[in-house]
């Protein structure tokens, strides 16, 4: 039995078929407006959320190390953050991981279809941690407009240019979003490469492993990289992933031999092996044996 | 951006329509094929008003120079103002004119201008009460002018104080307030609410006298003013701008005119001017909480609500100089609010009429005034052609209660008594009766010294409807006070379906339905 409500003016009223609908206001997804959490009373609470609540969560979940921070001396913001992204704790991470200077005038671009699908989450993010919406599924002129906005306007970013969480442990290749910025704007970009945090909060899981002892994540800063003469945005974000993998490289082995495979070119790439599922998987498999000395699988 | 306004096709999705009905609502539904008038949403007001009448004043239009130049040390100086009529309801603090004339008296104090007279056009209006003087002026020019009697109301019948300036080829008599007439500078502020105001007729009906006021107020010239909303049609207008030529070569005038927009009503009362179907839950909590306390409160004291309510209406243009120059930019500003394109005209035009017209701020819309404000303003709310064919209904929905304000509409009472009694042929009344009261000792007392509207104003307001009388076949009222609806020769109706049913009987069935949706306000351009 259909319910019929109550009639207008205690009901809705009807929408007369001669007169079209206006298009809905949309006020979510990469419409949300985000203006108010760059407000002074907001970043004061932000400040407060990141480093009263998440620095000691992360901690305490995560026990990280920050390294290369010293490459960052120096350095004047604003700056794009940029970093490989394998879990929900990545964020927080790297905005604890900030030397204060950029954290507390940080804003992180934050998928449009999934932090901010409704007013509530929009403003939960936008509050804990700066976010403001970028589409990911499609080119948006209002969010690349909105970040560029910030950038001029003195905000640090900080993006994930693989677009979301790694679906299989190895990375995906970066896109071109957080070079454009830095070509539009003029800023450097800062690479990181987080290490570990797929090991306790991968995506797919619910809630985070708290980790052990020695299974703390690390966050590497790498040197901030401008853009170089001629290079289009294509180049610059492939260079930017190329000197992330070099991080992992540099944390998997140490910072010389590193340097030397990334001078050979032989650097190997954050996504794995090219191959079957099984393959990739095996890979990665055995790649955390040689560090855990446990073997997850078979 | 405000939207325009649009002429909405009535079908079985469309949603009750909103009438006003007094100091009440309705939700009416109109038959499908009738179509309703939605007026424009309120333009975008000024975002500096005073800056604009500063730069108004410093840059005036046609040949004027700014007034600074016009002011001097020892000359007489008079400005005369709109009163209360318009704009409706009265606006929130500061009015136009408050602005207005405070930057003007600046202006005149800078140039030493001792001898300064505010004057308040009412022509044969009602005076205003102190504290409506006030709200309109703001307690800083009433406090500093009325006190030494500088801030005076215009008296019609204070022959010492009339001056006649000439007569027109056509024998029009010019005859207006002398202090107006001989001041070397003449200040007119206005509001212009509809296209009927402004331009000649302002000085020409406010600070005139009835000699003078008769050659344009009567039944011919108001059945010729096709409609008397558009001034290169209307008779009422040609008259006056004749006579006030006369004066223009007499006097050194300054006109000051404004718009205001369309935004009548305050938040709480915001779902007046939605379109039904965008009515927010908000919007339909309040019609309802509204509506179902007016109906259980006395109808006195539902006056009194909404008497009280004060129209966020702001100032959208302004503009200032010689006269004719300055009305025609007020004009075009008062269209780009008001023009609503409507094609053809309809069987039945449908109305819903407020608790308020020019006549009854802060007092009772008589039977007169329902009258006046329908037949009156609403039916010629036009351009081109009426809303409604020759020979065609009009419906309104008023309570219209026998019941009349005895301090301010006195010769209503008798109009209504006395006259309607044995006819409502506008010419007849007119020739029989208007002398009458026009000269009645005891009415121009109360004038005069009471607050109440000229003897002859009740006239006016019939004159007003004579274009409507002579145009439909037959008036009929919804939920009006059956003897008072037939005194004045209308038919009443207790439902609006009742009214559609009888208007069948003179203009056949399945008439075609236009309705006038009301508030805002709107001009129609009928093609």
């Amino acid at each position: 039995m259909r319910f019929i409500g109550p009639r207008f003016p205690l009901g809705k009223p009807n929408w007369p078929t001669s007169v079209p609908r206006p298009p809905v206001e949309r006020r979510t997804g990469v419409d949300y407006e985000t203006e108010w959490s760059r407000t002074y009373p907001a970043r004061v609470a932000r400040a407060v959320i990141v480093d009263d609540v998440l620095r000691p969560a992360l901690r305490a979940i995560a026990s990280p190390t920050v390294h290369g921070a010293d490459r960052l001396v120096g350095l004047e913001a604003p700056a794009i953050f940029v970093a490989n992204h394998h879990s929900h704790l990545d964020t927080g991470l790297v905005l604890t991981s900030l030397p204060e200077r950029f954290r507390h005038k940080a804003i992180v671009a934050a998928a449009a279809d999934y932090f901010f699908t409704t007013r509530a989450k929009g403003a939960f993010s936008a509050l804990a941690i700066g976010a403001i919406p970028m589409e990911r599924t499609k080119v948006g002129r209002r969010s690349a407009d909105l970040a560029a906005e910030l950038l001029d306007d003195g905000w640090n970013l900080v993006m994930f240019p693989e677009g979301g969480r790694s679906p299989d442990g190895w990375g995906r290749a970066f896109r071109g979003g957080a070079a454009y910025l830095s070509l539009r704007c003029g800023r450097p970009i800062v690479p990181l490469y987080l290490e570990g945090t797929g090991r306790l909060w991968r995506r797919g899981k619910r809630f985070p492993k708290v980790a052990g002892k020695g299974e703390g994540v690390h966050v590497t800063f790498g040197a901030p990289m401008w853009p170089e003469e001629g290079e289009d945005a294509r180049r610059l974000a492939a260079r930017v992933e190329r000197t992330v993998g070099a991080l992992a490289d540099e944390w998997s082995t140490d910072w010389w031999t590193a340097r030397k495979r990334a001078s050979a070119g032989v650097t190997p790439a954050l996504t794995g092996p090219a191959g079957g599922a099984w393959r990739r998987a095996w890979a990665l498999d055995a790649d955390a044996t040689s560090r855990s000395g446990r073997r997850s699988w078979p | 951006m405000s939207r325009p306004g649009f002429v909405l096709e009535v079908d079985r999705s469309t949603p009750p329509i909103l009438f006003h009905h007094g100091e009440g609502f309705r939700l009416e539904r109109l038959p499908a094929g009738s179509r309703v008038v939605y007026p424009a949403e309120p333009v975008a007001p000024l975002k500096d008003p005073d800056a604009a009448i500063r730069h108004a004043l410093l840059n005036p239009v046609g040949d004027s120079q700014p007034l600074p130049s016009l002011l001097h040390s020892g000359m007489k100086l008079t400005i005369a103002m709109d009163n209360q009529a318009v704009p409706l309801p009265p606006m929130q603090q500061p009015d136009n004119r408050q602005r207005v004339i405070e930057i003007v008296l600046d202006m005149a104090a800078a140039a030493g201008v001792d001898d300064v007279e505010l004057i308040v056009a009412h022509g044969l209006h009602r005076r205003q009460t102190e504290a409506e003087l006030r709200h309109m002026l703001g307690d800083r020019i009433y406090d500093a002018f009325a006190p030494h009697g500088m801030l005076t109301q215009h008296d019609a019948e204070d022959h010492d104080n009339l001056i006649l300036v000439g007569r027109t080829e056509q024998g029009e008599h010019v005859e207006l307030n002398k202090r107006a007439v001989t001041s070397d500078l003449l200040i007119y502020v206005n509001v212009n609410l509809v296209a009927m105001d402004g331009g000649h007729k302002s000085t020409m009906t406010g600070i005139s006298s009835y000699r003078s006021l008769k050659h344009h107020h009567n039944v011919t010239g108001m059945q010729h003013s096709r409609s008397f909303m558009d001034p290169p049609n209307s008779e009422l207008h040609n008259s006056t701008w004749r006579m006030g030529r006369l004066l223009a070569d007499a006097v050194k005038i300054f006109q000051i005119e404004t718009t205001v927009n369309t935004d009548t009503f305050p938040s709480q009362f915001a779902f007046l001017q939605k379109r039904e179907w965008e009515w927010s839950a908000r919007d339909r909590a309040s019609y309802f909480g509204v509506s179902k306390s007016l109906e259980r409160v006395p109808p006195r004291i539902a006056r009194s609500i909404f008497h009280g309510i004060k129209s966020p209406q702001k100032m959208t243009s302004v503009q200032a100089g010689e006269v004719e120059a300055v009305h025609k930019i007020t004009l075009e500003n008062v269209h780009r609010q008001h023009l609503v394109p409507v094609q053809g005209q309809a069987d039945v035009l449908t109305m819903g009429l407020p608790y308020v017209g020019p006549y009854n701020v802060n007092s009772v819309l008589n039977p007169l005034l329902v009258m006046c404000l329908g037949l009156g303003y609403f039916f010629n709310l036009y351009r081109g052609k009426p809303l409604v064919r020759q020979g065609g209904v009009v419906i309104l929905s008023h309570p219209t209660r026998w019941e009349f304000h005895p301090v301010h509409h006195p010769s209503y009472i008798d109009f209504f008594e006395q006259v309607l009694t044995e006819t409502t042929d506008p010419l007849e009344i007119e020739k029989k009766f208007e002398d009458d009261f026009a000269t009645d000792p005891w009415y121009i007392h109360l004038y005069r010294n009471s607050y109440a509207y000229h003897g002859v104003h009740a006239f006016y307001m019939w004159y007003w409807g004579a274009h409507a009388l002579q145009h439909v076949g037959q008036v009929i009222i919804v939920g009006g006070e059956p003897r008072a609806v037939r005194r004045m020769g209308f038919k009443p109706a207790s439902t609006l379906r009742d009214a559609l049913e009888m208007a069948e009987d003179v203009v056949g069935r399945n008439p075609s339905i236009t309705h006038i949706h009301n508030p805002p306000i709107f001009l129609a351009d009928v093609t």
